[in-house]
């Protein structure tokens, strides 16, 4: 077996300086009859090109989106990633290390969470963020935890323009905890009263911009209204390419920013592995889930990085931690980090104005076909369209003819009479070509 | 012990090589500032047309004033990166023996396999209709873990470890919901051998922790849980084998006593990676368990992530699997993603888990097969035996020198009067080229040294590990504490104070106030 060092007569060595006889010896302690005796029924072990072909095989049946017209987003989004990024990534030191526990000999993933918090922070307008959470929707969840911490209070009010699936996992936790959850109705247009939801009991309200369907929030009223009533404000964002071009959160007031770090240095990977962004305020640090990495220095006044404030955490506080997260997304927050520091600020608000350029183009020309009315006002780089008839079945039309043409909101959102309603990205990876094809296949589906 | 060059390596050599340059570079080993003190606001190390005139539809939203984001060109950007990789210790670069955490070597095909573009290139909400071999290759992947573990069902979701603990933990909960006993059963058991995550996940959803205190042989015993059962317990939550490296021999029968007692067994499979082609967890009770696909099957470890958690569940738990999960309609496959019309728990991640880990995981599986997998269990505790068996003479083992499974636990007692402690033996090795074992956990077991060498290494590597642990064993013994107290000397940094961190943190560049 090419990855198992050992040779027969190492076996047989080692055994005899062990002092047993038989390997199986040294599964003493297994209930004998629970040892299996016979093998399982399972093929047996491949070579490297067999692995390849069968695994070949399997990725050829999948539709990837590099391979056609594709304008699919709702919480992951296709973008050019530099290839020096992932040739990075797979350096051997940062690929095959572990959690930095031992600083001395990590400094070079924990200098880069460094970094990586400094560019969440700034780009979110917070003072802190942490090293990563899983997903933008998992730091959803925690965010609502943390809340509950601070305010002490357990009522979070999830407004309609949330990601359908990130109000799942906040309310399963929240179930879960006996912690109240208000969700209010899909809201298409941006209209909802949130403020009328806010009171004395609110732990928090969880917002999203852009949301779901695109619509940009101004979460300025919301975040006066939480302040006054003692409650804290969250504020989530599924594209991070949009912070290049619309007002941070931490600038409308959020306490907490939680998003999906994804389209910036990540595949779309079909939903994981994904990296949460989580950033607050500073006098909130010691209530925040996850790892924190500080600056300090060494025995010898050298500056150096060690992760920090670990007594909020589940390897030392057990039970009374802030969250038990453990492993997070180290790797992809470092490509996150790398495309970053490849972008710069310029860059980043040039690929945002590249963005919304393209979404801005797509509406325009969606607008003029028969059958599709784009409904919103406000947008980044994703938008949502009603058609003449039911998305779902218009979306598959379009995918046997080879166009990847969006989100059904029946999908996120079965059974809530939305059947009509389509979620359309556009990012800078689709051409004029890819557009006109997108809006010919739907005039022969309509 | 000689060093490549012959020369003695020996107390105090770092600080005679420790000779001032310039630059603070020491040869290949480079000082790197950060990416703030270094990149320009207006550099990019990508390349955009900007785009044509158009009308935007940002409204009032749109961002005013600067971010404050450095950008570097892309020569810049890949040495900044290079650099900073060199101050790591990784797998690739020598033995990893840190108990607990399975670092066994990552193979590069699996690599390959991740990013071809049909699995690496698919949108969790893309017709299922246009991936089906994405829904097959999770099917598949859930073919192995369920025959491996002999199971009922396997949720793919869980993003990590803890995740998967969560969602064990919450199976569990729903399950007891559902029966009517949610206002009663609140209590789980842990052990204190236990990872820490394990009382921090059953907190974070209501339950009350109860310590199971571990027999002196490290092995939890029937006894002590049939003195806790009640029909206030909900479950266990017990790693098996546990964190002191050992098979729990009773398990059998504490499962039992929690069945009886209504309650449910959750098993931490952190360490299912000693058992894979021995054992199944389904046949010692087992009713949910995550399987660490960045342990047991290889996934790399990425510094910290990303990692993945399917949990498999027992007959009486498959029903309150998370959404989204899969299911068989005759040839086709479907991933059913609400929970309505089901008894499902919820959901507990936006999409469909960790799709770029199965990859690696189900190559990582096909490449070993059946035959494959045994061996590497059986490999990973062979080599965990050998190093028990050629240390035991100099180190103390706390429950005796007996068979262990795939990571050998040693305590701090044969160090006991020698000055050296448990960290400082452990910052020595690092100047030996080793990454230390884990320390201080299990807490059971008194300044505790965790070592898991993984079937990864060879014999010839392994001796040298034992001959270095034996050198730097005989030093302590003889009193040599200056080759321990001030450790490491050699590496990119000197200890680091972490009080200090702690105290007064700087978690964030900041741009420094301009002296005039």
């Amino acid at each position: 077996m090419r990855y198992l060092p050992l040779t027969p007569t190492d076996r047989t060595d080692m055994l005899a300086r062990i002092g047993v006889d038989h390997v199986d010896d040294l599964f003493a302690d297994v209930p004998a009859h629970l040892l299996l005796k016979e093998p399982l029924d399972l093929p047996r072990r491949k070579t490297e090109q067999d692995v390849a072909r069968a695994l070949g095989k399997l990725a050829q049946r999948n539709m990837a989106a590099g391979s056609v017209p594709f304008f699919i987003g709702c919480g992951a989004y296709k973008h050019h990633v530099p290839a020096s990024v992932d040739h990075l990534i797979q350096r051997s030191e940062f690929l095959t290390s572990y959690t930095p526990y031992q600083p001395e000999i990590s400094q070079g993933t924990l200098q880069y969470l460094f970094e990586f918090q400094t560019q969440v922070a700034l780009l979110t307008g917070m003072d802190v963020a942490n090293a990563s959470m899983y997903d933008g929707s998992t730091g959803a969840a925690e965010a609502v935890l943390m809340a509950h911490r601070v305010t002490r209070r357990r009522k979070a009010v999830l407004s309609g323009g949330l990601h359908p699936h990130y109000a799942a996992v906040v309310r399963t936790q929240s179930a879960l905890a006996n912690d109240e959850v208000v969700t209010l109705p899909a809201d298409v247009s941006a209209r909802e009263s949130l403020l009328d939801q806010i009171d004395a009991t609110t732990s928090c309200v969880v917002v999203q911009t852009p949301d779901v369907f695109g619509n940009l929030r101004d979460l300025s009223a919301i975040a006066q209204k939480c302040h006054a009533h003692g409650a804290l404000l969250i504020a989530v964002f599924t594209e991070a390419v949009s912070l290049g071009a619309l007002r941070a959160p931490g600038d409308m007031g959020a306490d907490i920013v939680v998003g999906e770090g994804q389209s910036i240095g990540n595949a779309l990977n079909f939903g994981g592995p994904y990296v949460g962004l989580f950033a607050t305020r500073q006098k909130y640090v010691r209530q925040m889930p996850g790892r924190l990495c500080g600056e300090t220095v060494d025995a010898e006044g050298r500056r150096g990085f060690v992760l920090t404030l670990s007594t909020r955490e589940q390897h030392i506080r057990r039970d009374k931690a802030t969250s038990n997260i453990c492993t997070n997304s180290g790797l992809c927050s470092l490509a996150f980090t790398i495309h970053m520091t490849l972008l710069g600020e310029a860059g980043l608000t040039k690929l945002a104005r590249v963005n919304h350029a393209n979404a801005v183009k797509l509406a325009d020309m969606l607008a003029g076909v028969t059958g599709v009315e784009v409904l919103n006002t406000t947008f980044f780089n994703e938008f949502t369209v009603r058609l003449a008839g039911d998305a779902a079945q218009i979306v598959e039309k379009l995918a046997a003819r080879g166009v990847l043409g969006g989100v059904p909101v029946s999908r996120l959102l079965p059974g809530a009479g939305l059947d009509d309603l389509l979620i359309v990205a556009n990012t800078e990876v689709n051409t004029n070509e890819d557009r006109a094809q997108f809006v010919a296949a739907l005039q022969e589906v309509l | 012990m000689l060093n490549q060059q012959g020369r003695p390596t020996a107390a105090g050599a770092g600080e005679q090589s420790a000779r001032a340059t310039f630059t603070s570079n020491r040869g290949l080993q480079m000082e790197e500032a950060l990416i703030f003190e270094i990149g320009r606001r207006d550099v990019s190390g990508v390349d955009l047309d900007e785009p044509e005139a158009f009308s935007s539809r940002l409204g009032a939203h749109a961002r005013v004033g600067e971010i404050g984001l450095p950008g570097l060109s892309e020569p810049e950007t890949v040495r900044h990166y290079v650099r900073l990789s060199q101050k790591n210790y990784a797998i690739d670069s020598g033995l990893y023996p840190l108990g607990s955490c399975t670092m066994k070597h990552n193979p590069r095909l699996n690599e390959a396999m991740a990013r071809l573009p049909g699995f690496a290139d698919i949108h969790p909400l893309q017709p299922q209709s246009s991936v089906p071999g994405a829904l097959a290759l999770m099917d598949e992947l859930s073919h192995w873990l369920l025959v491996l573990t002999n199971m009922e069902a396997v949720a793919m979701s869980p993003k990590a470890g803890a995740h998967g603990e969560l969602c064990g933990m919450a199976a569990i909960k729903t399950a007891i919901d559902a029966r009517g006993e949610g206002a009663t059963r609140r209590i789980v058991l842990v052990p204190e051998s236990a990872h820490g995550t394990n009382p921090a996940t059953a907190a974070s959803i209501g339950f009350e922790v109860k310590a199971v205190p571990a027999g002196a042989d490290g092995k939890v015993h029937p006894d002590a849980v049939r003195a806790l059962m009640g029909p206030d317990v909900a479950a266990i939550m017990l790693t098996n084998p546990n964190t002191c490296g050992l098979f729990e021999t009773e398990i059998v029968e504490i499962a039992q006593i929690l069945h009886e007692g209504g309650g449910y067994f959750y098993c931490d499979g952190a360490n299912f990676n000693a058992i894979v082609g021995k054992a199944r967890p389904g046949d010692l009770g087992v009713d949910a368990m995550h399987i660490n696909l960045h342990k047991t099957f290889s996934t790399p470890h990425g510094g910290g992530g990303p990692g993945s958690g399917p949990v498999v569940l027992s007959a009486r738990l498959a029903p309150f699997a998370p959404v989204p999960f899969l299911r068989r309609d005759g040839e086709r496959l479907a991933l059913v993603e609400h929970e309505e019309g089901t008894s499902s728990l919820g959901r507990l991640t936006a999409f469909h888990g960790q799709m770029g880990m199965f990859v690696r995981a189900l190559s990582y599986i096909l490449s070993h097969g059946a035959d494959g997998l045994k061996q590497a269990s059986e490999d990973a505790v062979l080599n965990a035996n050998y190093v028990r068996a050629c240390l035991a003479d100099v180190m103390s083992l706390p429950f005796g020198n007996k068979p262990c499974m795939h990571e050998v636990l040693f305590d701090d007692s044969w160090l006991k009067d020698t000055g050296v402690t448990t960290l400082d033996f452990a910052k020595a090795m690092i100047d030996e080229g080793y990454h230390p074992m884990t320390m201080y956990f299990p807490l059971v077991v008194h300044g505790a040294m965790l070592i898991e060498p993984t079937e990864s290494e060879s014999r010839a590597a392994l001796d040298l590990f034992i001959m270095t642990l034996r050198d730097l064993a005989m030093s302590a013994l003889r009193g040599e504490t200056e080759r321990f107290i001030g450790a490491p000397y050699l590496a990119p940094r000197r200890r680091l104070d972490e009080t200090r961190a702690a105290r007064s943190p700087i978690l964030r560049w900041v741009k420094p106030m301009r002296v005039e």
